[in-house]
């Protein structure tokens, strides 16, 4: 393992902790958001959102480069209709199962074992997506 | 409108994004969820869409970002859970219809919940502002609509 990696490896649990923490590995506490009966999702998007705006956009003021190589570059993409029509596909498998790609895989370590069926349901939605659809 | 309060949410959600910062700082990635399914399918599948460079490169971190996830939750489960091991009641064709689009989706709109949600919405990404708004909006619906319909 290199620095890089286990700089990875290291921020993964943080991220899978605070996961787990907020609730968002149980997908009825999603899917609750959803029906609008508790809004505490936003809290956390929201609040993992503004601390990483932080960590792209002040930081690189004052460090040159990331500490073990690589570059500083913001996450920009262009729009066009597939971001749109993804995220509407999205939003409709979010709904019916509560499940997204990363609450669903740092599940797998609450001992939600049902979810190996929505993951591999996302593997085989990942591979449709390259196997049918060009670009 | 917060029957399980706040905190739970803003202090996972803080701890989430420290997560996603610390590994931006040290090395320039970005902490996103769904590309995994795409690298992780480079081992296995020949099409030129998996073989792309990137997904080779992006592979190996991509693989030890998703175990230090399922390390981090399962050092929650046997630390801090009220709760300790836990399964979701959620019906399994509901996991796994779900998943499905989830999958296809999620990759089609380059981004899901940390890609648009977490990171682009950190990069003031106005592509990804729509895409979040348009996810959260068709779960909404999709949610109220199973919910008319008595799927519990």
């Amino acid at each position: 393992m290199n620095a890089r990696n286990i700089a990875v490896y290291i921020g993964g649990v943080l991220f899978g902790f605070g996961l787990a923490y907020s609730g968002m590995t149980k997908q009825e506490i999603v899917l609750s958001f959803l029906r609008l009966q508790d809004l505490g999702l936003i809290f956390v998007m929201g609040g993992a959102a503004v601390i990483t705006f932080f960590a792209i956009n002040v930081v690189p003021r004052f460090m040159k480069a990331p500490m073990f190589g690589g570059v500083f570059k913001p996450r920009v993409s262009v729009l066009t209709r597939n971001t749109i029509l993804g995220a509407v596909i999205f939003g409709v498998g979010w709904g019916v199962s509560g499940q997204c790609p990363g609450s669903a895989v740092a599940s797998l370590g609450t001992g939600n074992w049902p979810v190996i069926i929505g993951l591999m349901g996302m593997f085989l939605g990942a591979y449709m997506r390259g196997r049918f659809i060009k670009g | 409108m917060f029957p399980l309060g706040i905190e739970p949410y803003l202090i996972g959600g803080i701890l989430t994004g420290l997560g996603a910062s610390l590994i931006y700082i040290m090395t320039g990635l970005h902490a996103t969820q769904s590309s995994f399914f795409t690298t992780t399918l480079s081992w296995f599948s020949k099409l030129a869409h998996f073989q792309e460079e990137r997904n080779i490169k992006e592979r190996d971190w991509r693989l030890i970002l998703a175990l230090g996830l399922i390390s981090g939750a399962l050092i929650y489960t046997f630390t801090f859970s009220p709760t300790g091991l836990w399964v979701t009641g959620v019906d399994l064709w509901r996991l796994a219809l779900g998943g499905l689009l989830v999958g296809f989706g999620t990759r089609l709109s380059n981004g899901c919940t940390s890609g648009h949600g977490i990171s682009g919405l950190a990069s003031l990404s106005t592509t990804s502002l729509y895409a979040v708004l348009t996810f959260m909006g068709f779960g909404i619906i999709t949610a109220h609509l199973l919910q008319f319909l008595g799927v519990v």
